[in-house]
């Protein structure tokens, strides 16, 4: 039954996702790197994160970063299904003066921690929110997405060892790891080789998944940290999933959905 | 705290040495203190700190961009949050993290630059710092404040806990610096100071390089040039009203920095100038846009016309083609 709800969770993510992307017209969206993590933003919103529509923010939330910003129409759109944001907000997604643009802006009563977009800079400031928990005595749960081109900045490194370091077990951070990043395969351009043992080498405790299996996504983020270690899961994904045209086809990092496209992709969901 | 009595013992210790008794006191007096650091607890006078205080200092290790982010993570929770190392690393190494998280999203930071200007220039540029001024001040939401000796930088750093927004706190001079202030005074971050006054000339410095300006003041009043020194510790905001009127009263000022003459203290003070359409004239002292050759603070001083010598011989140069 859970599968069921997560599943349908993600269906509406990819369907807010190219709905947005839609609307959005000619100012195009960034599509692949947000299909990618849809099963995982779904998994989180769905059934881990603790956070509610309120008109206080409440300390106690559990804390999503969405490092890589670019995929913010999967945040957008999980938070869409979460209320607390409304679908006609979607439709304002990039135009003059909305709250919803190409990369997230601080907004914590709609649920967005932080402003992102550049990229390596998300997962620090989740581990200072995480040390933050400590210091505080709190429990709330520190979750960051990270995308695999990201891990070309060194700042992602810098950060991990503090993770490691500071035993943040508050804390998971989840690795994007579709393959590609702007301009092609992160093979081609910067190959990360084995980033499952990078992470076990930093001092975490750390996961290879299918990041699509949602029923593997939940397995994992459902179960108590144990290991005073910072969790990284290494999710293996497919850019565009969900749709044909989309997977595995790098024009679609950052492009336009016609109405004649969004009409074909429609029926796959 | 008896601050006042400590003037002389601090000018002997330096702004660095002295920021790190100050933290003690900061520490007291604010229990949601945290003071994040790289790697340079001795350097910031802080290993006292580090002991009294190991549940309010973060430790992130020498990685300057982690420093940022993790101080804007911990700020955006409700801690009042210091980060500190050398300047240079404090500033340009992460400045696009102090862009957008202190900048952009308004995440409160006071960050202490050690060092700044010329004082390591045995390290060479590496560690010298004559950029920070000009790199910060295009980013919105940071005061940026250099105070002019350590009693001074005791006064910004209790009114930095509660400023609106990031401060940067930029020290300048090594141990025994010289006391610019020798007794209390009214602080406010954005209010100039005069601490000399005078008909002829106005001066108007930044950090401890106030000390070169004060001796020079004393041997020009002797050749009958009075100057009026100003201590414009808060490069921004800026002081425009005491700088228009400076302008009323003065035909020629000059602006004396630590720092390279774009985008520092002379920059501000000009556009100041241009923006309010006074006519007086400003010469600007300081780093001529270039890398010198590496040695003693006093060394670089004089190759930068820094030394009281060389500002003696600028403001004498061109206070006579002024009367002309």
């Amino acid at each position: 039954m859970k599968i069921v709800k997560l599943k349908n969770f993600a269906k509406q993510v990819r369907k807010n996702i190219i709905y947005t992307a839609y609307k959005a017209g000619a100012k195009s969206a960034h599509i692949g790197g947000a299909l990618s993590i849809a099963d995982l933003v779904a998994v989180l919103y769905s059934d881990i994160i603790k956070i509610k529509k309120s008109r206080k923010v409440d300390e106690n939330r559990d804390r999503f970063i969405l490092s890589k910003g670019h995929a913010c129409l999967a945040l957008y759109s999980a938070l869409v299904e979460k209320k607390l944001l409304k679908k006609k907000d979607l439709e304002t997604f990039e135009s003059d003066g909305s709250k919803l643009l190409g990369h997230p802006i601080i907004n914590k009563i709609d649920g967005i921690e932080f402003s992102t977009g550049s990229l390596g800079m998300g997962l620090s400031l989740g581990v200072g929110v995480a040390l933050a928990a400590k210091k505080k005595k709190k429990n709330y749960k520190v979750y960051v997405i990270i995308g695999d081109g990201e891990c070309n900045e060194g700042s992602i490194w810098e950060t991990i060892l503090s993770a490691s370091h500071f035993k943040l077990d508050n804390m998971t951070i989840i690795v994007d790891r579709n393959n590609y990043q702007q301009t092609g395969k992160n093979s081609d351009i910067m190959d990360l080789k084995n980033l499952k043992s990078k992470f076990i080498s930093f001092g975490c405790d750390t996961f290879e998944i299918n990041g699509h299996d949602v029923k593997k996504i939940y397995s994992i983020l459902s179960k108590k940290n144990t290991k005073k270690k910072p969790r990284v899961i290494v999710a293996n994904t497919i850019k565009g999933k969900g749709f044909k045209l989309f997977e595995n086809n790098n024009n679609w990092h950052h492009s336009v959905i016609t109405k004649s496209i969004y009409k074909e992709i429609l029926r796959e969901i | 705290m008896n601050a006042e009595k400590n003037i002389k013992l601090w000018s002997t210790l330096g702004m660095r040495a002295t920021f790190g008794l100050i933290a003690l006191e900061l520490a007291k007096k604010n229990p949601e203190l945290i003071i994040t650091t790289s790697d340079v607890s001795t350097s910031a006078g802080l290993d006292r700190f580090k002991k009294q205080h190991p549940n309010q200092y973060i430790d992130v290790g020498i990685a300057e961009q982690n420093l940022i982010g993790v101080s804007a993570g911990l700020s955006s929770e409700g801690f009042k949050v210091i980060s500190t190392t050398f300047s240079p690393f404090q500033t340009l190494r992460c400045c696009e993290q102090i862009k957008v998280n202190l900048g952009y999203m308004k995440h409160k930071v006071c960050m202490v630059g050690l060092a700044s200007g010329l004082v390591l220039g045995n390290l060479g540029f590496t560690h010298c710092s004559i950029e920070d001024i000009g790199s910060l001040r295009s980013i919105p939401n940071i005061a940026i404040i250099a105070p002019s000796d350590p009693y001074e930088l005791f006064k910004v750093l209790s009114e930095a806990m509660d400023y609106k927004e990031s401060v940067y706190i930029r020290l300048t001079a090594g141990s025994n610096s010289k006391i610019i202030n020798e007794k209390n005074y009214d602080f406010e971050i954005g209010k100039a100071v005069e601490i000399l006054s005078g008909k002829d000339v106005a001066i108007i410095g930044c950090g401890n390089i106030l000390s070169n300006c004060l001796d020079a003041a004393k041997i020009l009043k002797e050749k009958n040039i009075n100057c009026s020194v100003v201590n414009m510790h808060t490069i921004k905001p800026i002081d425009k009203e005491k700088i228009r009127n400076i302008a009323k009263n003065y035909s020629l000022v000059f602006t004396v920095e630590e720092h390279n003459i774009i985008g520092g203290l002379g920059s501000s003070v000009a556009e100041v100038l241009s923006d309010e359409g006074c006519n007086c004239k400003l010469i600007r002292i300081g780093a001529e846009d270039f890398y010198s050759s590496g040695g003693s603070y006093d060394y670089l001083k004089n190759i930068y016309g820094l030394s009281t010598e060389k500002i003696v011989e600028k403001i004498l140069l061109n206070y006579k083609k002024n009367e002309k």
